[in-house]
């Protein structure tokens, strides 16, 4: 006796809901530059039409000099936020750069090396960018000219998985922009 | 009567998570208890499907594979090869000639059929117990699209999983991930969808911007998760069937990220950091009502809840290190549960209520593990370089998570393996993946 239970499934509808053609996202995504790495500066919220003048490492007014002349990073122990001596020698001279070239904004990113699970992490990175950004108020950086964002583990500059480069990866980076704060 | 038992290891946890008298009861004695012991997989035999209309012979044989394919990747059956079969049914309704299948140790045998008319397409099958030589539960009838072939294969190997093992199964199920591509330094993402088995794989968004742990709604219809679109996290809703997406308005704060859906599918519990400090809170999605669940200086974030909607558990390092803790979904007191060696995170409440999966780090190495909700009886699945993320299979018996190598060649790649420990395996993604979220059992 052959006496079925029938059980129809929406196979169809469903095995074909999910986007098979590249070109139907993406859309609200235009124009955006988001997912910016460690020095890009472009999808941090600024509006970028500011005049920056002179740039080069010869001018000490200008970004490119900030980043590696006064050193645009600062480095942390593990699954810390505390700033240590050398970092804080290196916030005043970027808090001395900011105060003098007051029509730059600074985005600070944090940052953490791969040892920690992902959420934390970014929680992690915003304490470490807080860190320097109270920091950088602290020696009289308007705090309005300032903001914060963290990657957590997922925009390493050290790819190696030993201390050495977990190192370099527990930063935080205040790049600088042009501009007003949107 | 014979019984036979394949005893998956389960630890002591089973005794309190037993189910009350398994479906099959009434059928017969073929099933595998869950309880302690060493495994010994089922034998089983699954003749290529027929194929009652013309041309329907290599979706037959190809939803045939499906079907042993997901038992044998359970790790609790083993398949007869069909070189070994003394006979085959003549056709669906042949009456089934135990003894031959008796001879070569098959203890459950499978039979179906397949017919295909247009673009429609019906399959039918019927489960044997070979030694008892009796049909265990009644012949089911799946009718779909052409298109939709693997789903139905799914569909039969769950009713066979669910009849012998009296648990629900899990095949018919898909999972959402983000699929990374390029070096260590410069990795695109982009959410992909595929199969529970790696198959059908999709993209979801572009990789444009970073895409971190998505969520799949209760109902498997949308995705949230943290997005960098905007050029700070925030969090996005996607339908999964549109593509269609939208960023969700959260309390005012720096970045808003790990987004999780309530039971019902109508509020997002997600963590917010302003001043370096991260918290809890939780926005309906319909009103936009916000509520603020945690209140502490230290980091709270990764929430999951419970399956009864009551409870949340959640990592804080509040103590100094990340711990996991439980307090009401309305928020209020939290309790400590984890207290074992090390750090704990990603805590994810099994569909079941009985157990807790999380990510253990301890003396640089990573474990995915489970213990109860009270934190006792904790026990490590998993070591490695670096696992975190779980997530659970709709029916609680299995996880996924991400297993990354490591170096600057090392990459991500999800994994799944059972709460005994077992069964470890790579699920194929086609390159690097992490982050997998495991839907529902599909209608």
């Amino acid at each position: 006796m052959n006496k079925y239970l029938t059980a129809s499934i929406l196979v169809g509808a469903l095995a074909l809901s999910a986007c098979t053609r590249p070109d139907r996202f993406g859309g609200g995504a235009d124009g955006m530059a988001g997912g910016a790495g460690a020095g890009a500066n472009a999808g941090a919220g600024f509006d970028q039409s500011g005049a920056i003048g002179q740039s080069g490492l010869g001018n000490p007014d200008s970004p490119e000099y900030f980043a590696q002349s006064i050193g645009d990073r600062v480095l942390f122990q593990v699954d810390q936020s505390t700033l240590t001596s050398e970092a804080m020698a290196t916030l005043d001279g970027q808090a001395q750069w900011l105060m003098t070239n007051s029509d730059y904004l600074a985005v600070i990113e944090g940052h953490a090396d791969e040892q920690g699970t992902r959420e934390y992490n970014v929680a992690l990175g915003a304490r470490r960018a807080n860190a320097a950004r109270e920091y950088l108020i602290s020696r009289g950086v308007p705090s309005s000219r300032l903001r914060t964002i963290s990657y957590g583990k997922e925009r390493p500059v050290a790819t190696c998985s030993d201390p050495s480069c977990y190192a370099q990866n527990r930063r935080a980076v205040t790049v600088i922009a042009a501009g007003a704060l949107s | 009567m014979l019984t036979r038992t394949i005893a998956l290891l389960l630890a002591p946890l089973v005794a309190a998570t037993a189910l009350p008298a398994p479906a099959l009861a009434q059928g017969g004695p073929l099933q595998i208890t869950i309880s302690e012991g060493v495994i010994e997989p089922l034998p089983f035999a699954v003749p290529m499907f027929q194929a009652e209309t013309a041309g329907a012979e290599q979706v037959a044989a190809d939803i045939t594979r499906v079907v042993a394919q997901d038992l044998i990747g359970t790790g609790l059956f083993r398949e007869i090869p069909s070189t070994s079969f003394i006979s085959t049914p003549a056709s669906f309704a042949s009456p089934v000639a135990y003894p031959d299948w008796r001879a070569i140790n098959a203890q459950a045998l499978i039979t179906g059929a397949v017919a295909v008319n247009g673009d429609q397409l019906t399959v039918k099958f019927r489960l044997y117990d070979v030694f008892t030589g009796a049909e265990l539960g009644e012949g089911l009838q799946f009718t779909g699209t052409t298109g939709g072939w693997r789903r139905m294969g799914h569909k039969v190997a769950d009713a066979v999983y669910s009849r012998i093992t009296g648990e629900s199964g899990y095949f018919d199920s898909r999972v959402v991930f983000v699929s990374e591509s390029g070096p260590k330094d410069d990795r695109a993402r982009r959410l992909g969808i595929m199969d529970y088995d790696g198959e059908n794989r999709q993209f979801l968004t572009d990789s444009n911007s970073l895409v971190l742990a998505p969520r799949f709604s209760p109902g498997g219809d949308r995705v949230l998760y943290t997005s960098y679109e905007s050029g700070f996290p925030r969090i996005n809703l996607l339908d999964v069937a549109s593509v269609g997406r939208r960023q969700i308005t959260t309390v005012e704060g720096e970045m808003a990220f790990s987004p999780r859906f309530t039971k019902d599918g109508q509020s997002v519990i997600y963590s917010v950091s302003t001043g370096g400090n991260t918290d809890i809170y939780r926005t309906d999605l319909g009103s936009g009502a916000h509520s603020r669940l945690t209140s502490a200086p230290s980091i709270e974030t990764s929430p999951s809840l419970s399956p009864d909607g009551s409870r949340i558990v959640f990592e804080s390092d509040r103590s100094g290190t990340q711990q996991l803790y439980v307090m009401p979904v309305s928020g209020g007191e939290p309790q400590r549960i984890s207290f074992g060696e090390g750090r704990y995170g990603s805590p994810v409440w099994s569909p079941r209520g009985d157990l807790i999966a999380f990510t253990k780090q301890n003396a640089g190495r990573f474990h995915i593990g489970v213990m109860r909700t009270d934190g006792s009886e904790e026990r490590l699945l998993t070591s490695s370089f670096l696992d975190e993320s779980p997530t659970w299979a709709p029916n609680g018996r299995v996880l996924m998570f991400t297993r990354e190598t490591q170096g600057a060649s090392g990459g991500p790649q999800v994994h799944s393996v059972d709460i005994s420990g077992r069964n470890l395996k790579q699920v194929p993604t086609g390159g690097f993946s992490s982050d997998p979220s495991w839907g529902p059992l599909q209608q």
